[in-house]
């Protein structure tokens, strides 16, 4: 059986770069061309949730006007992208892919957005995403999963899916997700694409619909790691709209790309090899550390000893935080409401329970109930607990070794409908990733390799706070080696 | 410690949520089955272990020099802008059915 794909490579953002300053392609053609192909591949994958060609279209123009004077060009002159709709455009639509926030339209811009538009890179449009940002295979959107364009028939991972599937199907030539527990790395690799998870702090968070705000981030996809390298130091750096950003000095995330890993102390932690991870995965991941150990690095062995809990941990904490942050969706200032309440207190309830879909519902009751009288302790403090054991964890693995290599999802991609049903398995597909998302460390997830029906298989790669050169270095070398086979 | 259909209800209240009766059942069953993956956590003494509520607790940061700005009046967005969203308004104020006290 022959399963259906849609899998197209887009530009890099240096072929952007030549045939914009070459002559060879004005930027108005490459986003016209890039809505071609959404018209032609998205009816198949519904990455994108709302288009918007007329202000792509100026955006675009006005780089061709600069161009014809002879530039100089910033550095995302022409580059078409998409925006997860947790972000907001000011005068476009943001629905975090809930019906809550159906026909909103944001009345300002997220800062890394804004970012992204003052290096001249093109909006296409806005990007389907779970609900919330709450799930692993974008089957908790509002508006209908998105098809991983690999494999028509599975999801793309979640929740920044679209982002993912929108890069894998040439949609765009890089695109912004969040990722709370794993939602940039997991759907990267289920879409074998980069997808960077930028350290606690590094990216601003202004005008992103919050979820779990102690996990929160924001961080590019792209088709390679130079491209995902160059996006992340254009989003970076302090804001003064997000008193969590850092003001810690944005480096050149390209400068030591080729470096190679001749000599780094590269750690292998062997609870993400045990029961669970699947054998096409294992075997993808471990044939890649041995080529980056034949490359020159050295490979150590590591613990990190509380591993197991971490899935139980994440669940406590980022309900806590998303049953407070969802509070604000009550039919008042924004969004959905009910018509048929005719008191205060039932138009909440009833718009709150018409607006969100079910899997928001879970969570926001799980929230409250460890942070209600008499459970808190049990649940949430002892969370917090264990989160900083986790965290420790890996404080201790990162006195030893330059960046921990690990598989970033335990399976390819499975099928849509395959885990709908049982929230718990759902959530174990997060496994490998929700442990750096609760410690604020930055990580990487670079495609490896292949499963036998030719699904992609991702590595993850994780480094210390603030120390994303390291990881995307680690990930160049693993990208090359994969052009050799 | 499992949760009840009565706890169901509660936390519903609590959350400001209106459950269908087809919501609390697979709500119970779905609660019930989460907790008791993360009633895993209890294998773990961490009696002397300090809660960790932010990343920045742990990589120093914004702890050497204040992250508060000046108290001083800056523009917010634009009226018009705002109330332009809102599902009932007077254009100067949000709109909501009376408060009767359940």
């Amino acid at each position: 059986m022959t399963v259906e794909t849609a899998v197209s490579r887009p530009l890099s953002i240096a072929e952007v770069r030549r045939s914009i300053e070459s002559g060879s392609s004005k930027a108005s053609e490459l986003a016209a061309a890039a809505y071609e192909q959404i018209h032609a591949r998205d009816p198949q994958i519904h990455a994108y949730l709302s288009l918007n060609p007329e202000r792509a279209l100026e955006q675009a123009r006005r780089i061709d006007d600069l161009a014809a004077k002879g530039g100089p060009l910033p550095p995302l002159a022409g580059v078409p992208v998409g925006i997860k709709d947790v972000l907001t455009i000011e005068g476009l639509p943001a629905t975090a892919g809930s019906k809550i926030l159906e026909g909103y339209t944001a009345p300002y811009t997220a800062t890394s957005v804004r970012k992204l538009e003052e290096a001249g890179a093109i909006i296409l449009g806005k990007i389907n995403c779970d609900e919330f940002a709450m799930g692993s295979s974008n089957e908790n959107s509002a508006y209908g999963p998105v098809h991983n364009p690999h494999a028509l028939d599975r999801v793309p991972g979640g929740s920044s899916g679209g982002s993912a599937a929108a890069v894998a199907a040439g949609m765009a030539v890089a695109t912004l997700g969040t990722d709370t527990g794993g939602s940039i790395r997991q759907p990267a690799s289920f879409c074998g694409v980069v997808g960077v998870l930028p350290t606690y702090g590094r990216v601003s968070r202004y005008g992103l619909i919050a979820f779990a705000s102690s996990l929160d981030r924001v961080g590019p996809f792209a088709s390679n790691v130079r491209d995902a390298a160059i996006t992340l130091g254009v989003i970076a750096g302090h804001d003064p709209m997000d008193a969590t950003s850092s003001p810690r000095p944005v480096p050149d995330y390209t400068a030591d790309l080729d470096k190679g890993v001749a000599g780094l102390k590269l750690g292998v932690p062997a609870e993400y090899f045990a029961e669970g991870l699947d054998a096409e995965v294992r075997a993808a991941v471990e044939k890649t550390i041995e080529q980056l150990r034949a490359s020159g690095a050295e490979i150590k062995p590591i613990s990190l000893p509380h591993t197991r809990y971490a899935i139980p941990t994440y669940y406590v904490i980022a309900t806590a935080e998303a049953s407070a942050n969802l509070a604000r969706f009550d039919g008042v200032r924004y969004g959905f409401r009910a018509k048929d309440a005719n008191t205060l207190s039932a138009m909440y309830r009833r718009s709150r329970d018409l607006g969100f879909g079910p899997e928001v519902k879970r969570r926001i009751m799980l929230g409250t109930y460890a942070l209600s009288a008499g459970y808190y302790d049990a649940y949430y403090k002892k969370a917090q607990q264990v989160r900083r054991l986790l965290t420790d964890d890996f404080l201790k693995a990162f006195a030893e070794v330059d960046a921990i290599l690990t598989p970033t999802a335990p399976t390819p991609a499975f099928k849509l409908g395959e885990k709908t049903d049982d929230p718990v398995s759902m959530y174990l597909a997060d496994i490998y990733t929700v442990t750096a998302s609760l410690a604020g460390i930055c990580g990487v997830s670079v495609p490896c390799g292949k499963s036998g029906e030719g699904l992609p298989i991702g590595l993850q790669i994780l480094g210390k706070h603030f120390h994303e050169a390291m990881t995307l270095r680690v990930a160049q070398a693993v990208e090359s080696l994969q052009g050799e086979q | 410690m499992s949760v009840s259909l009565e706890d169901v209800r509660h936390v519903a209240e609590l959350a400001n949520l209106e459950l269908t009766a087809d919501e609390e059942g697979r709500m119970l069953r779905d609660l019930n089955a989460i907790l008791e993956h993360v009633a895993q956590m209890n294998e773990l003494d961490t009696s002397s272990v300090e809660p960790m509520a932010q990343v920045s607790q742990v990589i120093g940061e914004g702890q050497t020099e204040t992250v508060l700005r000046s108290d001083e009046t800056r523009p917010s967005l634009d009226r018009a802008r705002v109330m332009a969203t809102a599902p009932d308004t007077d254009g100067t104020f949000f709109k909501v059915p009376k408060v009767i006290e359940r």
